[in-house]
């Protein structure tokens, strides 16, 4: 039988719904990040950079990007004759009706066929949220030597801000005696980054027991307690680094832009520990005579004629002349028509921004259906949508769709104001 | 698709490229920011639907060879066919090196014997365009052709690198003149030819009873009268790097232009090159980049006009580029200044360094490596 000491089993089935229509169509993990990634790229070349070889990738909502994004697993190197990548996606199962992934422990008890064909020692939980380097064979060996049944990484917080996060109560030698979920008053500071290792047999044993009790078995809110009660071994490994939730609009945008400083806290330009992607192909980016390209991050195919300021742009972009894009994140095969104006925006794939548009003007009025979501001055326009020449776009709107001019009072979508076209 | 590859890689075009070949074969030459020359003719091949390919090396294979470790980047990595790298090898009764284009055919014969396609469509490795393969071996056909030979009419000036056709007005080859003084017509052979494979390996066989080693001379222009060879007219953007410096200068600034950048990379089918996987290009705060292409990876800092620049490149603060090539991984210090020259792979220019040519026909040039 073949035997894999660790596999991961890498939890990308979530919508990310704070990510409001960047998510509408494609998986949190399938969402674009940094000009030429994906979020999933992360913690997929994290594991092959740590010598991990074989990974299910859980899949429910809107899998189409991310399983043509994964394919058979090239770009990672993990098209592999024994291990490689896997999409584990809800199914029917013999004689019961089958069901979907309740939660993020009863998506790993629903695929228990498949860890025990790979026969691992160990199983590496992840999600596909975060945007990192880590080398888990470290937290694997940390694991081993502590003997642990669970190890969870953990990133030190602020204590004031600790209460936004899962909280690891630890003894001195980091033993985790308690887990509390946003506690109002913290008594630690060692916040869960959502990646554990367990020593599968353990785990195993907790995912059927606790399947009884919770048909929505949660990691966080189940398995960890269940087994902390049962007195298992579980430990806070320490993680220091970059380690950033892209979960919301503003922390989305935020980690792109740190990106672009001179000397980001983030190193994607390191020969050692390398992100890897799906690219289609990689022919060189263009600046025109006129264009001015500053404090940006340009993807390979783009073509500049305009004029490009402290942004982030996908691949095969094109700035027309005239325009100005400031501030912002333009997602791969996005246009951006003739003098328009561009400030402040989150412009998702393959959208047409017609000429002359001015988007991201006025005053800063949270978003009126989803005030949660959109208030930090940020208008996003969603995957595949177009925007018809000469309108005026506020802050915080949401446009998705193939828009018309008559979807534009005056011209005009005021600031926290949505206009959503459905259909092709 | 009927027919296989041959891609003739072989060769450093007789030092005309001066050092930019002193340690690698004309095919493995940088192009576009992200290309190798051979690129272009392995998509090709790709592109046209024929999976299996041989790739005959020579001259200085070691960064052919490396760039070719992996055949999945052309999608040649098939249980049939797939992408084979030739080099010439000592066996027990033979201890040659190539001895001509044919000869480097005629000593992989069992390439040719081992397969069951109908043709071969034989190209050389360092030439830049994008033609279907299935259009020249249909029209092979439609003609009942012995070999057909892609021409494209040139009005350029050094007609004399080339080899020349006179053809009637059926397109069949009357004459072929190899590099004439004096060029009668201005039809010149891109080197790719279709033949039958069956004929192939009869007329290898033929020529090497007789010591004769050269598909254009004992080939091409000996049979010419009892073979039916056929000229296939191409339209389109061609180019060769095998003239010297100039056309490899030429070719790169030829990226400049849109409706080059939109054949190769903005129209289905692409070129596809090995992924290197390096993040997006940076633009730092007085970067002033324009008229210019570039690869992934690279940093820019100063300003740059009117150039090519290769992946993972750093340019300093306060540093112009003018007119350029700069090949990956070249690092440029601050207050540098680069015109009219070529920086080869890995050329590092401390602080202040000018390295300046005198005009885009007198380039300066640093090879690889060249620290400053």
């Amino acid at each position: 039988m073949r035997k894999k000491e660790m596999i991961a089993m890498l939890l990308a089935g979530g919508q990310g719904s704070r990510l409001g229509v960047l998510t509408r169509k494609v998986a949190k993990p399938a969402v674009a990040y940094g000009g030429k990634f994906r979020i999933i790229d992360f913690p997929l070349s994290n594991c092959i950079n740590s010598g991990i070889d074989t990974v299910g990738v859980l899949t429910q909502y809107q899998p189409l990007r991310l399983n043509q994004h994964i394919g058979i697993g090239i770009p990672w190197d993990l098209d592999k004759k024994i291990g490689g990548v896997t999409i584990l996606a809800p199914h029917v199962k013999g004689g019961d009706s089958g069901e979907w992934f309740m939660g993020t422990a009863n998506a790993i008890y629903q695929n228990i066929d498949y860890i025990d064909s790979n026969n691992p020692e160990y199983v590496l939980i992840l999600s596909g949220d975060h945007i990192y380097k880590m080398d888990y064979s470290k937290m694997l060996s940390y694991h081993k030597e502590k003997g642990a049944a669970a190890t969870i990484a953990v990133l030190e917080v602020p204590f004031e801000e600790a209460g936004r996060f899962g909280i690891m109560n630890t003894e001195e030698d980091d033993r985790i005696y308690q887990f509390e979920e946003k506690p109002e008053n913290p008594k630690n500071n060692l916040a869960s980054m959502g990646i554990y290792i367990f020593t599968w047999s353990r785990l195993r044993e907790a995912l059927i027991e606790d399947r009884i009790i919770h048909p929505d078995s949660d990691f966080g809110m189940h398995i960890i307690p269940k087994m902390l009660d049962e007195g298992q071994a579980m430990f806070a490994y320490r993680f220091q680094g970059y380690w950033k939730d892209v979960g919301t609009i503003e922390s989305y945008w935020e980690s792109n832009m740190e990106l672009i400083k001179a000397l980001p806290a983030f190193n994607l330009y390191d020969d050692f520990w390398k992100i890897y992607t799906n690219s289609d192909h990689q022919p060189p980016t263009y600046t025109a005579p006129k264009a001015i390209v500053e404090e940006s991050l340009v993807t390979d195919g783009s073509e500049i004629y305009g004029q490009v300021y402290h942004s982030v742009l996908g691949s095969q972009v094109i700035v027309d002349k005239g325009a100005v894009v400031r501030d912002s994140i333009i997602m791969g095969n996005t246009v951006i028509g003739e003098n328009a104006v561009v400030e402040r925006c989150i412009v998702d794939e393959e959208c047409v921004i017609g000429k002359g548009v001015q988007m991201g003007v006025g005053e800063n009025k949270p978003n009126e259906t989803k005030p949660n979501i959109y208030n930090t001055g940020i208008t996003v326009v969603g995957c595949c949508s177009s925007v018809p020449e000469g309108v005026i776009i506020g802050k915080n709107c949401v446009v998705y769709g193939k828009t018309k001019s008559e979807d534009y009072e005056n011209g005009r979508l005021e600031s926290g104001k949505s206009v959503v076209r459905e259909g092709k | 698709m009927k027919a296989i590859g041959i891609i003739l890689a072989g060769g450093n075009n007789e030092g005309r490229l001066g050092v930019l070949t002193d340690h690698r074969a004309a095919a493995a030459l940088p192009i576009g920011s992200s290309y190798r020359a051979i690129d272009f003719t392995l998509s090709n091949m790709s592109n046209s639907g024929i999976g299996k390919v041989a790739v005959l090396t020579q001259y200085n294979s070691r960064s052919l060879k490396d760039h070719l470790t992996s055949s999945k980047w052309w999608d040649f990595g098939r249980k049939q066919g797939g992408l084979f790298v030739f080099t010439p090898f000592i066996s027990s009764t033979d201890s040659n090196w190539f001895r001509g284009t044919a000869d480097s055919i005629y000593q992989n014969m069992t390439y040719l014997l081992r397969s069951n396609e109908e043709y071969v469509v034989i190209t050389s490795g360092d030439s830049i365009y994008k033609m279907d393969y299935r259009k020249l071996v249909q029209s092979h056909e439609d003609n009942g052709a012995d070999i057909t030979i892609a021409y494209q009419e040139m009005d350029r000036t050094d007609l004399k690198n080339f080899g020349i056709m006179l053809m009637d007005d059926t397109k069949r080859l009357i004459e072929f003149e190899e590099k004439p003084e004096h060029p009668k017509t201005n039809y010149a052979s891109l080197g790719i030819y279709v033949i039958s494979r069956k004929l192939l390996i009869t007329l290898l066989e033929e020529i090497a009873s007789r010591g004769e080693y050269d598909f254009v001379k004992d080939i091409l222009i000996a049979k010419r009268k009892e073979l039916k060879i056929m000229g296939y007219a191409f339209q389109g953007y061609w180019n060769t790097l095998s003239t010297g410096i100039g056309a490899y200068y030429a070719v790169n600034m030829d990226f400049l232009k849109k409706e080059i950048r939109d054949v190769f990379m903005n129209k289905f089918p692409y070129i596809e090159t090995k992924a290197k996987d390096e993040p997006p290009a940076k633009y730092n705060k007085d970067a002033d980049v324009r008229d210019c292409i570039s690869g992934s990876g690279t940093i820019f800092n100063g300003k740059v006009e009117r150039s090519v620049i290769f992946r993972r490149v750093y340019t300093g603060e306060g540093s112009v580029v003018k007119n350029s090539i700069v090949m990956e991984g070249c690092k440029i210090g601050k207050n540098c200044v680069v015109e009219n020259a070529i920086l080869d792979k890995e050329v590092e220019l401390s602080d202040g360094q000018q390295v300046i040519g005198k005009s885009v026909s007198e380039l300066a040039i640093l090879k690889k490596g060249t620290k400053l």
